[in-house]
């Protein structure tokens, strides 16, 4: 009976992700198009910052689904340890590879910002060191995947390191807030200017945001689909070794 | 056509060229691991199962 | 447990258990800096309360995958595992003994290796008090560490890429613990910080280290 639980889910999962995935990657590929040409074609120059503000419909919508990611993959992390729904671990596994781009697409469009408006590429700014601390992280938790073997042991493992890696990535956010103030004194660099964001900008940014989060769960639903095919495939090839 | 960047023109550039490069890297990789995970899903299951 | 400890302090110094491993990597760090950055007495002092740190930290790491490695070979995991004391208790053990032959021998040495990187004179006791208060919580990481890659063939550069970002809070803490100490400001809030960074690792790490080694047992 557990074997039929064991195998319904995911095929379940399969019937419903195949047909909604290539309504969110059309969905996807437009809100992008048009957040990003509206933002990069039809947008003003800033006055202050130039055509550089057009970095932000691709920073600020990589940095949210950056953690957003790593927060979807806490979250299967428990259902999988507490439910032990196989395609929660596999979702968690296929977002990290995505979260781990965006958080390399924040840093170096962050990086790039910085430099005509900081004048240099990096700066140990709070916000991007805890990026760069969060991209650690996803390497850490990508490479025990890979390392081992059995996948309900690298799924337990994996998730148990999420867990603690939240908990250490929450800390060193605040430790680097406060290490940074501790060496500047004053004013720290800040990229905090969705608060005070004239309308021009803001509305092709949500349409970008849309579009960042829209390719997430596309990519996730396909790389999750995937996931769960290996897994059938490995457990068919054992199958056939074993007859 | 093309907007006046100003003096941030290569800037504002390479941030577009960069992230959208990575973005198609991120999407052709999925989708070709999906394609061939899949093929060889369905080759094994093809020789488990001829007649379906 | 005290008799856990025992043995595994035991088994540590002797017969090439790189009792003094640790403590030679941290020496040859400190001795390549200057080579890397000059010989600049004012630069060194400066740099020092980090530099220090950060050799102790990677000491520290070089010794990790010892923490539980040898038990898992032998199968003696298996036994502790099922004996009647509870597998958390094992490896807070596991962490203290590494803790006394890899943290305090580190802990203990900083001051004299502070001399070679011209530390300033204030500095020394900060700095000896921030590493016996920071080493303890990176054995315990350490362990946790250990717990996940233990069943792995070549664990180790992969212990090194988990532990590493899990020691960012920290090596911050502790390291400015010890440069406001060097520069004679004031501590302020970076002392209770990493005391309380130390004890919450002692207090938690120990159950996710216990999970993680239950399912690789299993």
């Amino acid at each position: 009976m557990s074997s039929m639980w064991e195998y319904a889910n995911p095929k379940r999962f399969m019937q419903l992700s195949g047909t909604v995935l290539p309504w969110v990657s059309g969905l996807a590929a437009l809100c992008l198009i048009v957040g990003l040409y509206w933002g990069f074609f039809l947008t003003p120059d800033d006055f202050r910052q130039g055509s550089t503000v057009k970095i932000i419909y691709l920073h600020v919508p990589s940095a949210l689904m950056a953690i957003n990611a790593w927060i979807m993959m806490l979250v299967t992390s428990l259902v999988w340890l507490i439910r032990r729904h196989h395609v929660s671990a596999l979702a968690a596994r296929a977002a990290a590879p995505v979260g781990a781009t965006f958080t390399v697409i924040a840093l170096a469009t962050g990086a790039i910002w910085g430099q005509p408006m900081w004048g240099t590429w990096w700066v140990w700014d709070p916000r991007l060191t805890s990026f760069l601390i969060l991209f650690l992280f996803y390497l850490g938790y990508i490479a025990l995947w890979e390392a081992v073997e059995d996948p309900d042991t690298a799924a337990d493992l994996t998730s148990v390191l999420c867990l603690v890696g939240s908990v250490f990535a929450l800390m060193s956010r605040y430790a680097v807030l406060f290490w940074n103030q501790g060496l500047h004194q004053g004013a720290t660099l800040s990229l905090d200017k969705e608060e005070n964001i004239s309308d021009v900008f803001y509305f092709p940014l949500l349409v970008s945001i849309a579009g960042f989060v829209l390719l997430f769960v596309a990519l996730v639903l396909l790389r999750t689909r995937t996931e769960i095919r290996a897994r059938r495939l490995r457990a068919l090839i054992a199958r056939e070794r074993m007859a | 056509m093309m907007p006046d960047l100003g003096k941030y023109a290569t800037e504002v550039l390479s941030a577009y060229v960069v992230s959208l490069a990575l973005i198609v890297v991120l999407v052709l990789i999925s989708w070709r691991q999906s394609q061939v995970v899949r093929a060889r899903l369905r080759e094994v299951e093809r020789r488990r199962d001829p007649d379906g | 447990m005290i008799g856990l400890l025992r043995r595994d302090l035991a088994l540590a110094i002797r017969a090439g258990g790189g009792f003094g491993l640790g403590l030679a990597f941290f020496l040859i760090v400190v001795t390549l800096v200057p080579f890397g950055v000059g010989p600049d007495t004012a630069i060194l002092g400066r740099i020092a309360p980090g530099i220090l740190w950060l050799g102790a930290l990677l000491a520290c790491l070089l010794s990790l995958d010892r923490i539980l490695a040898l038990d898992w070979e032998d199968g003696s995991l298996d036994l502790l595992a099922t004996a009647p004391i509870p597998l958390e208790g094992v490896v807070v053990m596991k962490a203290a003994a590494h803790w006394l032959t890899t943290g305090l021998p580190l802990v203990l040495a900083a001051p004299a290796l502070g001399v070679l990187m011209n530390l300033p004179g204030p500095g020394y006791g900060w700095l000896t008090l921030s590493l016996a208060l920071g080493t303890p919580a990176l054995s315990v990481i350490g362990a946790f560490g250990a717990a996940l890659t233990v069943g792995l063939k070549r664990g180790g550069l992969l212990l090194s890429l988990l532990v590493l970002p899990l020691y960012v809070p920290t090596l911050i803490f502790g390291a400015e613990v010890a440069r406001r100490g060097a520069e004679g400001l004031v501590i302020g809030a970076a002392l209770p910080l990493l005391a309380g960074i130390s004890l919450a690792c002692i207090a938690l790490m120990p159950f996710a280290a216990a999970a993680a080694i239950r399912v690789n047992l299993r």
